[in-house]
């Protein structure tokens, strides 16, 4: 499903990403955890196309060459992005955003556009599922949102628009331990053959709830060891520094 | 005055010279304006008030007298959303009884029968209302009296020319509201070809009156709008105003709010969208002479191709207006790297317990905006198009009545399609 190869990502000049090399097979989630600062987040945000590095390497994704597509692309292709950081955008009202997105990649795929109607059943559905409040759809995009709200609508977001393929950045951060639980069972209500993750994180605690097939710790821009779900409880119990420092 | 500016000034004192006989009303209130007008002439950007705003193309043009109005002017009707309901209808600054629907709950007279010149307009100072005065020849005369509430009144200008031959006209609206009295006015412009539209219009909002003005101007793209509007409000009175600025070459809305009663409150909101060439210039004074009155100014700017906007926001707070709590906010979206916007905040305040806060943000669309909704699958043409309606919808916001507000949707909505064509 996804294929990442000597990926190098800079800004102004900077290095950040120093040579991933990744492989997520179709239907498995895998987590990427690592200290702050370790190039977790440029990973998500050089995968779901944001123009600001300057990017070498090879990523395929479905069998497309990720690199050339544009964000808008790589989304009806199938990518989806949960931001560590949603966006606020005043002025647009949640239930439009959605529809307007779901219907732009329906588009794409020569699918029948939703209409209001029928877009409002499904997200009433879907926000009921998430145990959100029935005016989370009537508000402007995050605008007012708690840090939990805005991770829960993130969430939401990734339910309506159903991707191959869902990259998590920090989806657990700011939020408590029922929020946790319920941002953990909207991801895993969509766990199946087609459904691939990789799960960015920097405590252990979200892999409790959504446990993975693979970890990769990252330091410094590079994947410093891998293994089974075991890893995560490894690196709760000795620290990033000591793990890195065994790795190096 | 300038070479340009005085071949425009001395046209329209000929225009004065050949009317005057015939001009309805006290004839020394005309002259008066005539003189005043003379000595200053059509501003020039010389002029500390008109620095950002030329009238350069108005004083070169020739403008004619309109002709006698026939049946044109009833097609152009079709342009503007016009709602059910009472209307008045100026076809090149004439009264059109033809073509207006007459309010049961409202006092109308046409300024030609009945020439009130008002209280509140200041040829000595305005330029623009100095030539108003001199050449004015029709308008509405509206009152709603004590404790009345008026509903919805509708106040349409529709200009037209003849080929090759620009008209100018000079409306003069009066709208005196008694205690308690309640009017939303609706006020739309629209015409076809070149011509100057000159309106001046005095706001008497008296004792708890609440009077919401609602302004689309769409005038024709060759067409240039400067109007000049005073407003006085009473004890715990308010003026709610929103106009919404799409049409025009060179436009210009001015506003001039008195806060003369304690507990009043004024609102100047407004939205200029601009394209091509256009130039939109927004100006007001709002001036707190009682104490404990709230203004409050969002005026909103969506700039494209070579388009220039300018916001001028004046509050005067005078001695002994404590507790005045004043807001001004001017936002400008550019959407082009030729487009410009001049915004030039100023307060006096001569009183020391006061509240007054004023901002200007300029600036593209914000590429985390854009991003994350490309993120999602939303091509980018179709994401900033999303983008700039969502700064508007917060502009809109400010429109209580729903029907209006339905009116000025459709009309944003129909300014973005011809952009996007």
């Amino acid at each position: 499903m996804l294929e990442i190869r000597g990926l190098t990502a800079a800004i102004e000049d900077k290095p950040i990403l120093k040579g991933i090399d990744l492989t997520v097979p179709q239907g498995e989630v895998h987590a990427i955890m690592g200290p702050n600062g370790s190039g977790k987040s440029t990973l998500s945000y050089v995968l779901s196309g944001r123009e600001d590095y300057e990017v070498e390497g090879s990523v395929t994704f479905d069998g497309l060459d990720l690199l050339s597509m544009e964000p808008e692309d790589r989304a009806s292709a199938g990518l989806f992005l949960a931001f560590q950081y949603p966006v606020e955008l005043p002025g647009v009202g949640n239930a439009n955003f959605m529809r307007t997105a779901l219907n732009a990649i329906r588009r794409k795929r020569g699918e029948p556009e939703l209409d209001a109607v029928q877009f409002l059943k499904l997200a009433r559905a879907e926000t009921k599922r998430l145990s959100m409040p029935d005016d989370f759809l009537k508000r402007n995009v995050n605008v007012g949102f708690s840090g939990g709200e805005k991770k829960r609508n993130e969430v939401l977001q990734m339910a309506i628009l159903r991707p191959k393929l869902a990259i998590l950045d920090e989806t657990d951060s700011g939020l408590d331990i029922d929020a946790l639980r319920i941002v953990a069972e909207g991801v895993n209500a969509l766990r199946g053959p087609d459904f691939t993750a990789v799960v960015i994180t920097h405590y252990q605690r979200l892999l409790d709830h959504i446990v993975p097939d693979r970890v990769h710790v990252m330091a410094d821009g590079r994947f410093v060891r891998s293994g089974g779900p075991e890893l995560a409880h490894e690196l709760e119990a000795k620290g990033y520094a000591r793990l890195t420092a065994e790795a190096a | 005055m300038n070479a340009a500016s005085q071949t425009g000034t001395n046209a329209f004192l000929a225009r004065f010279e050949g009317l005057r006989e015939r001009l309805p009303g006290n004839r020394a209130i005309r002259e008066g304006a005539a003189a005043a007008f003379r000595a200053s002439g059509l501003p020039t950007i010389r002029d500390e008030a008109w620095k950002y705003t030329s009238l350069r193309s108005i004083a070169e043009a020739s403008f004619h007298e309109p002709l006698t109005a026939l049946a044109s002017g009833s097609d152009l009707l079709g342009r503007l959303p016009v709602l059910d309901g009472p209307r008045l209808v100026f076809v090149d600054g004439r009264f059109r009884d033809d073509l207006s629907v007459l309010p049961a709950a409202v006092a109308v007279e046409n300024f030609a029968a009945n020439p009130d010149f008002g209280a509140l307009a200041r040829p000595d100072r305005e330029p623009l209302v100095a030539l108003n005065t001199m050449l004015v020849e029709d308008g509405a005369v509206i009152a709603v009296a004590e404790g009345t509430d008026a509903g919805l009144l509708q106040l349409i200008s529709l200009g037209t020319d003849a080929p090759g031959r620009p008209v100018a006209f000079h409306p003069r609206h009066t709208v005196a509201l008694g205690k308690g009295a309640r009017l939303t006015l609706l006020e739309m412009s629209a015409g076809e070809g070149t011509y100057l539209h000159n309106p001046v219009a005095e706001m008497q909002v008296g004792e708890d009156a609440v009077l919401t003005h609602l302004r689309l101007q769409d005038e024709s793209p060759s067409a240039y709008h400067l109007s000049t509007l005073y407003a006085q409000i009473a004890y715990r009175g308010t003026y709610d105003s929103f106009a919404l600025i799409l049409g025009g070459r060179v436009t210009r809305t001015e506003v001039h709010a008195r806060l003369s009663g304690e507990h009043g409150a004024t609102h100047l909101n407004g939205a200029q969208l601009l394209c091509g060439v256009q130039h939109a210039d927004f100006t007001t004074v709002v001036s707190h002479d009682a104490p404990c009155c709230a203004s409050r100014q969002t005026v909103k700017n969506v700039l494209s191709g070579q388009s220039r906007g300018v916001f001028q926001g004046k509050i005067e707070v005078a001695r002994g207006a404590q507790k005045t709590d004043g807001y001004q906010m001017n936002q400008a979206l550019l959407l082009s790297p030729d487009a410009e916007i001049d915004s030039k905040p100023q307060l006096e305040i001569y009183a020391d317990d006061v509240k007054c806060s004023h901002g200007a943000t300029v600036g593209e669309l914000d590429p985390n905006q854009l991003f994350y909704l490309r993120s999602r699958g939303v091509p980018e043409a179709e994401a900033r198009a999303l983008l700039v309606r969502a700064f508007l919808t917060e502009a809109l916001d400010a429109v209580g009545d729903e029907e209006v507000r339905g009116v000025l949707d459709d009309a944003v909505e129909g300014w973005w399609e011809k952009q996007a064509a």
